[in-house]
């Protein structure tokens, strides 16, 4: 498990396998169609395709399963549910391998959950999504030194069109309550 | 009809242009709307990937406040401009309401701040009550500064009507259609129309988003302009478009459907706050003034090459 997302979410030792359970649960009628494959507008870059993916989360095939980089590429576009001839929830379970992934501290998770990590600390913290706050809590937790320099020239760009704002308190601390209740409940304490 | 408005996180940083003109456009036609008083993100498409619960309670509590709050004033609707709250929100009417379980882990989790949602407000999108309580003939009315046959290509992106088709058909999306033609314009027949722009993926992989942003961009050809109604589709068509002409791609000016519309009805570009769009450059808007669009962005808005921009 790896400091930046245990700050917020650190789970017990049940959570990865609710998860898993649930996953099976989602894709466990797949009939190995390949559509969600063929309607993916990400598959270029992922190294295994969603049809196969959900074989292997009938297998169980953990290891394999956290080592792939497909559910990074996923741009929840819905395309993959929408036709899905199953009707499975496509979409949803390649959030929940995320989660997964995040749970089990594999590797690139960090990396790749800093993003969405660094939106819901921004989230819990003004109530409101503060873009500047949230896009710092990104640089932070990305670890990169060289992601903030990428962004200079579009951050010039929207100053000059007046898109940047400082940040505000939004509704301060209004959803607190909300999330320490939710990290109770998923055993993300 | 009076709506509870949600406009979500966007419309206050870095679209308010989309917000501004969202709302002079429905005064204009007739709609009243209300913000949800205290309303919170709706955490977008970072909250699945982080918590499931997180994914339904934080659109849920916005839900529950028009339910116990706005009622009263005989309002049950939300309007939400952005796709991905629509989406959100709706999801936990089709999602939520029905699965007693998850309704009441749901409704646990609002009890922490005293709220508690039974399920009773409807969501609809900004098109979904253009084209459903409005129509293009109310529009048509108020149209006096037509668009001189400006050729418009209509961009839905994906969670607008995936992977809940309510009032469109999500293989082949034609809603804005009759908004650009009660307008003046000429619809740009293309295929990427409901295609991603790569949605959250531009944060953590732009070399995979840059790719889909040229797709779209390149079938845009002809066009004078792309019309959005989410300000992330806005956001990824309009400032990568640089990397994306690398890509194969081309320049060509996003704008949302209600900046175009406000234009149409005669209100001014500040009015609608068009100088914030990032492809309005000088030449473009010249090109719109005139009512007959230069060609795509011109280079000197282009940024420098980043190494992630
Ligand atoms: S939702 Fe994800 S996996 Fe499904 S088609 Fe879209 S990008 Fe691909
Ligand atoms: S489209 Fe549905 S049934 Fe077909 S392979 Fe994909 S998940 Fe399985």
């Amino acid at each position: 498990m790896n400091g930046a997302v245990r700050e917020t979410w650190s789970p017990a030792p049940e959570a990865d396998q609710m998860v898993l359970k649930e996953l099976r649960e989602t894709v466990g009628a797949c009939m190995q169609c390949g559509t969600c494959t063929a309607s993916c507008p990400n598959w270029h870059a992922m190294d295994i395709t969603p049809r196969a993916m959900w074989r292997m989360i009938q297998f169980g095939m953990l290891d394999e399963i956290l080592a792939s980089k497909t559910f990074w590429m996923c741009s929840a576009c819905y395309m993959c549910t929408l036709r899905c001839p199953r009707g499975l929830k496509l979409t949803s379970a390649m959030a929940a391998l995320k989660r997964l992934a995040g749970i089990e501290g594999s590797r690139g998770a960090r990396r790749n959950l800093a993003f969405y990590a660094a939106f819901m600390d921004d989230v819990e913290v003004h109530g409101r999504v503060q873009e500047t706050s949230m896009m710092q809590r990104y640089f932070l937790k990305a670890r990169d030194p060289m992601l903030p320099l990428s962004y200079v020239p579009l951050g010039l760009r929207m100053l000059g069109k007046g898109k940047v704002h400082m940040p505000g308190r939004g509704r301060g601390g209004v959803l607190r309550p909300l999330f320490a209740k939710a990290r109770e409940m998923e055993g993300l304490s | 009809m009076k709506y509870a408005y949600y406009p979500g996180c966007s419309l206050t940083e870095s679209a308010r242009e989309f917000d501004v003109s969202t709302r002079l456009v429905m005064e204009r036609l007739g709609c009243e709307l209300v913000e949800i008083p205290d309303w919170t993100c709706c955490g977008a498409s970072a909250a699945e990937p982080v918590s499931k619960l997180m994914n339904y309670a934080l659109p849920a509590r916005n839900l529950a406040i028009v339910e116990q709050e706005m009622a009263d004033e005989g309002i049950t609707e939300v309007l939400a401009p952005c796709s991905a709250c629509y989406l959100n929100l709706l999801k936990v009417n089709r999602e939520v309401i029905g699965d007693r379980r998850l309704h009441g882990r749901v409704n646990e989790v609002l009890a922490a701040s005293g709220l508690h949602y039974r399920g009773e407000v409807r969501v609809r999108h900004l098109l979904d009550v253009l084209k459903n309580e409005v129509g293009a003939k109310i529009v048509e009315q108020t149209i006096t500064d037509g668009l001189r046959g400006m050729k418009i290509a209509p961009y839905y992106g994906c969670q607008i009507l995936r992977p809940y088709p309510v009032f469109d058909e999500p293989g082949r999306p034609v809603s804005m259609e009759p908004f650009i033609e009660a307008m003046g314009g000429e619809v740009h027949h293309w295929d990427m129309a409901n295609r991603c722009c790569g949605a959250s993926l531009m944060m953590g992989h732009p070399e995979v988003a840059i790719r889909s942003v040229a797709d779209i961009l390149s079938d845009a050809a002809g066009a004078d302009a792309i019309v959005t109604v989410c300000p992330l589709c806005q956001m990824n068509l309009e400032a990568y478009q640089a990397k994306a002409r690398k890509a194969g791609g081309r320049g060509v000016p996003v704008l949302y459907l209600t900046q175009l519309m406000g234009l149409a009805m005669g209100l001014s570009e500040q009015d609608v706050q068009l100088a914030a769009n990032l492809t309005m450059t000088p030449a473009v808007r010249r090109g719109i003034a005139a009512r007959a669009w230069a060609g795509p962005a011109p280079a000197e808005d282009e940024e420098p090459a980043g190494l992630n921009g």
